[in-house]
């Protein structure tokens, strides 16, 4: 396998927790009560904190010296993997819960299967971001179960951002050719045997929060691939603005 | 745990420098809950003497720990103002840090100063730091720093931390 589909692949899983993580720290000040600001700024820092792990070894599969720094700050939209859903806008807080709960939902699986990878880094990295997820999830399940079995307002909301959300869902799930030649060598795992067991630990918590699960639709987007939606661009220049204007600072 | 369990097992006789290491390593605190050392934590996996140098292997918290870079430097700066800073540090994520490896020592020193300990997995009750009783509510999983969350007591009504069990 060529180091090349390496380095993409694990720049996918380093963009999705990156810009998953800018989204939650734009919260910071911002949450209805000072507890939920504390978590969403503490699983932004798990999240970035993975990101980092996830591209300091991209940037040594690439061999062409660049840094983690320089692989989050100094590339453009189209270079980077996330998927789609990580990159939607926080909108109100219940909205920001069901992004936060499906991507959880998903990357626990994803880390538990990327535990047993052929590539023992990788391997390291998902074994500790596992147990970071676990509570990551039960935060988001927990505010999602409160907020769908809560009053009609609260109600509505989460069921708008989950009829808005879940297109991008199938993304998560669907293997693209770069998936499967990462499922085939070990790598990865098989996006086909995550999906059923996804679907179930979402459906429970959906029972639960009497919200109902959407039809299935897809988004004609695809994160993963670089193409993304417009929102992506805004996100990147503000968090880039600073190390693009003034190279090299320090702080 | 231990730090010293980590200890690969070793052919030659250990190097005199690595008790130094260990000793000048009980000095440097985490800067967030600064009455704990990095060996009272758990995150110094190994040190090693060998004809190449002595290295050190250090463990992160969290992923996301702000003060594993700080932590980092401590060391460093620790190290060689005991003349040993030709020592290499490693980062050591496998397995992953588990706040089992907290030390009695530690777990003493973070009651004391008002954090409740990690409790072990089997047994989940929590008590208050400050009057000791176990009728207390958890206000969030996620508190003042990734490591802790935040509980509130019902008999002396006081907030308190809990450091997280992971």
């Amino acid at each position: 396998m060529s180091s090349e589909a390496r380095f993409r692949y694990v720049l996918r899983l380093a963009d999705t927790s990156l810009v998953l993580g800018q989204r939650l720290g734009e919260w910071v000040g911002h949450a209805p009560a000072l507890e939920e600001d504390l978590a969403l700024a503490n699983i932004a820092l798990d999240l970035i904190g993975q990101a980092r792990l996830f591209l300091a070894y991209a940037g040594e599969l690439e061999g062409r010296g660049r840094t983690e720094d320089a692989l989050a700050f100094l590339r453009d939209a189209p270079e980077f993997y996330n998927v789609s859903l990580a990159e939607q806008p926080n909108e109100d807080f219940g909205h920001t819960i069901v992004r936060q709960f499906l991507i959880d939902a998903w990357q626990l699986e994803l880390y538990e299967a990327l535990s047993g990878s052929t590539d023992t880094r990788l391997a390291e990295i998902a074994a500790k971001a596992v147990k970071e997820t676990r509570y990551h999830l039960r935060f988001s399940s927990g505010w999602l179960i409160r907020l769908g079995d809560g009053t009609a307002e609260s109600h509505g909301r989460v069921e708008q951002a989950l009829d808005a959300l879940w297109r991008f869902t199938d993304e998560l799930l669907t293997p693209d050719a770069l998936d499967e030649q990462m499922a085939a060598a070990g790598i990865g795992p098989s996006l086909a045997m995550l999906r059923p067991r996804w679907e179930e630990r979402v459906g429970a918590v959906l029972d639960e929060a009497t919200l109902k699960r959407p039809a299935a639709s897809q988004y004609p987007w695809h994160g993963k691939r670089g193409v993304h939606s417009e929102h992506l661009g805004h996100m990147l220049a503000e968090m880039q603005h600073l190390p693009r204007t003034f190279p090299g600072a320090t702080w | 745990m231990n730090g010293t369990l980590a200890q690969p097992p070793r052919a030659s006789a250990p190097d005199p420098r690595e008790e130094r290491v260990w000793q000048v390593l009980r000095s440097v605190m985490d800067p967030e809950i600064p009455v704990l050392s990095v060996i009272d934590l758990g995150i110094v996996r190994y040190v090693r003497g060998e004809a190449g140098g002595l290295r050190v292997g250090i463990t992160p918290t969290y992923s996301g720990c702000p003060a594993t870079e700080v932590i980092q430097r401590s060391i460093r700066e620790a190290l060689a103002r005991a003349g040993l800073q030709e020592t290499v540090l490693e980062t050591v994520l496998s397995p992953p840090w588990s706040s089992e490896w907290l030390t009695e020592e530690g777990r003493r020193k973070l009651e004391a100063f008002g954090i409740a300990a990690p409790t072990a997995r089997a047994a989940s009750a929590v008590s208050c730091p400050r009057c000791g009783c176990q009728d207390v509510e958890r206000v969030s999983e996620f508190g003042s720093t990734p490591c802790k969350a935040h509980y509130r007591c019902h008999e002396c009504l006081e907030p308190f931390d809990v450091f997280k069990c992971i």
